[in-house]
């Protein structure tokens, strides 16, 4: 009796941990990222090229889970957001690398460090960059 | 009478293509994206998972014409599910055709990848655990443990599938991202659950980088960013019994991977035995798909 409760819970604890941890983003990564990280500016921010490199790259990496426009899936956030126009470049560069694991979203740090930043240079042609960006 | 007859033939071939079939429908119906995190290892495991809701089905093959052995050909399927973004499941079906000999199935594994700490580090760390209940005429070479020669595959099939091993195999992978280049470690230990064996060892080690960095503008197929070169080093560490590694294979491995389009992926690796417990080379080649977002086929909102 006690193993067969103990099995249901466990199929239960299955089942119910991908909705738990695909929980609905909700920018609370936005206070992890170190202060030297989020300085970072992208050294690709000057170069015309880099935001179509960035779009095929964010096609075949991002899209699957963000949509091919970034205009989110599911409970997948969208990246045309008020978020991601005050983020800085150093942030945005810091959560594609580390990914909010516990949350949803792959660490893509095995992606060479250019191809972030080209992803990144796409990501801010969608969204108004912000003046006021947090600093 | 004619028509039965046809239908006796064609009915279990087609039934035989049916993978072929599906596989041209995902073709047709998969979002064109290539996989571009995952390095070019066969036998080393990195810190990358899958990604969440994503099932790669991988078929990656051995060929090999040992010495005093007869010529073999092993295929394993593998179906890679990402559970969570730190959590990956997989399970394997695995055969080998002998020449001379026979065709038989080996067996079959189930495995889990964890990864334990929610950022980049200098070192990634991730957990591995398997079940396998592979017979001992399995000729995968998915990893190497224990004290093992290429000379117990003079063997025939029909003996030694009668010797089964049921076992727990850990792993620790060790896996660091630097500059474009991957380096990964794979510390192995594999206990028989369903007989008295000591502990075996194994190790493999792995770098790998891709040849351009950055992106291009243009979509394209052939452009160097979607090509992987490393290497790979792999083999036994005896067992608790008799640790080191002169009493088992060794190998060494160039290794390429070509992410085309559609989520898929070619792997190549001729690996050359470093001793004389092992074949001169192992011919390995495998064909990786991801189905992107499988989750997705099962949720109401899409």
């Amino acid at each position: 009796m006690r193993a067969s409760l103990a099995c249901i819970a466990l199929i239960l604890a299955f089942l119910l941990l991908p909705v738990v941890c695909l929980a609905t983003a909700d920018g609370s990564w936005l206070k992890k990222v170190p202060q030297a990280d989020r300085a970072r500016t992208n050294p690709y921010a000057a170069d015309p090229t880099a935001i179509a490199a960035g779009r095929n790259l964010f096609r075949n990496n991002c899209a699957k889970c963000h949509g091919e426009n970034a205009e989110g899936k599911a409970n997948r956030p969208s990246l045309k957001s008020k978020r991601i126009q005050t983020a800085t470049d150093g942030d945005l560069a810091w959560l594609i690398k580390n990914g909010e694991a516990f949350k949803g979203m792959p660490g893509w740090g095995a992606l060479p460090e250019p191809e972030r930043w080209q992803i990144i240079s796409y990501v801010r042609s969608l969204n108004t960059p912000a003046p006021g960006a947090q600093q | 009478m004619l028509s039965a007859s046809l239908l006796e033939i064609a009915v279990p071939r087609l039934i035989r293509l049916f993978p072929l079939f599906a596989f041209a429908g995902f073709l047709v119906l998969a979002p064109k994206a290539t996989a571009q995190q995952e390095p070019p290892y066969f036998v080393t495991y990195s810190s990358v998972l899958e990604e969440p809701g994503n099932l790669e089905i991988e078929n990656q093959n051995i060929a090999a014409s040992p010495k005093n052995a007869n010529a073999f050909f092993a295929p394993t399927v593998e179906f890679e599910y990402g559970v969570t973004a730190w959590w990956t499941a997989e399970a394997y079906v695995q055969g080998q055709t002998t020449k001379n000999d026979s065709a038989i199935f080996t067996g079959f594994r189930f495995e889990s990848r964890f990864r334990p700490l929610p950022r980049e580090y200098w070192i990634n760390p991730v957990l591995y655990v398997e079940y396998e209940d592979v017979n001992a005429a399995d000729k995968s070479f998915l990893e190497i443990t224990g004290n093992t020669s290429i000379t117990t595959l003079q063997v025939s099939n029909a003996a030694l599938r009668k010797e089964v091993e049921r076992s727990i195999e850990t792993k620790l992978i060790l896996s660091s991202n630097a500059k474009g280049w991957n380096l990964s470690e794979n510390f192995i230990a594999e206990k028989a659950v369903n007989e008295s064996e000591p502990w075996e060892f194994g190790y493999a080690l792995a770098a790998a980088h891709p040849l351009a960095l950055a992106g291009s503008g243009k979509p394209c197929v052939f452009c160097r960013q979607n090509f992987d070169a490393g290497a790979e080093l792999f083999g036994g560490l005896g067992t608790t019994d008799g640790f080191g590694w002169k009493q088992t294979q060794q190998y060494a491995a160039p290794t390429v991977a070509f992410n085309a389009p559609h989520g898929l992926t070619f792997k190549f690796s001729p690996e050359f035995g470093l001793n004389d417990n092992s074949a001169t080379v192992l011919w390995r080649f495998g064909a990786s798909y991801e189905i992107q977002q499988f989750r997705d086929w099962f949720r109401r909102s899409k």
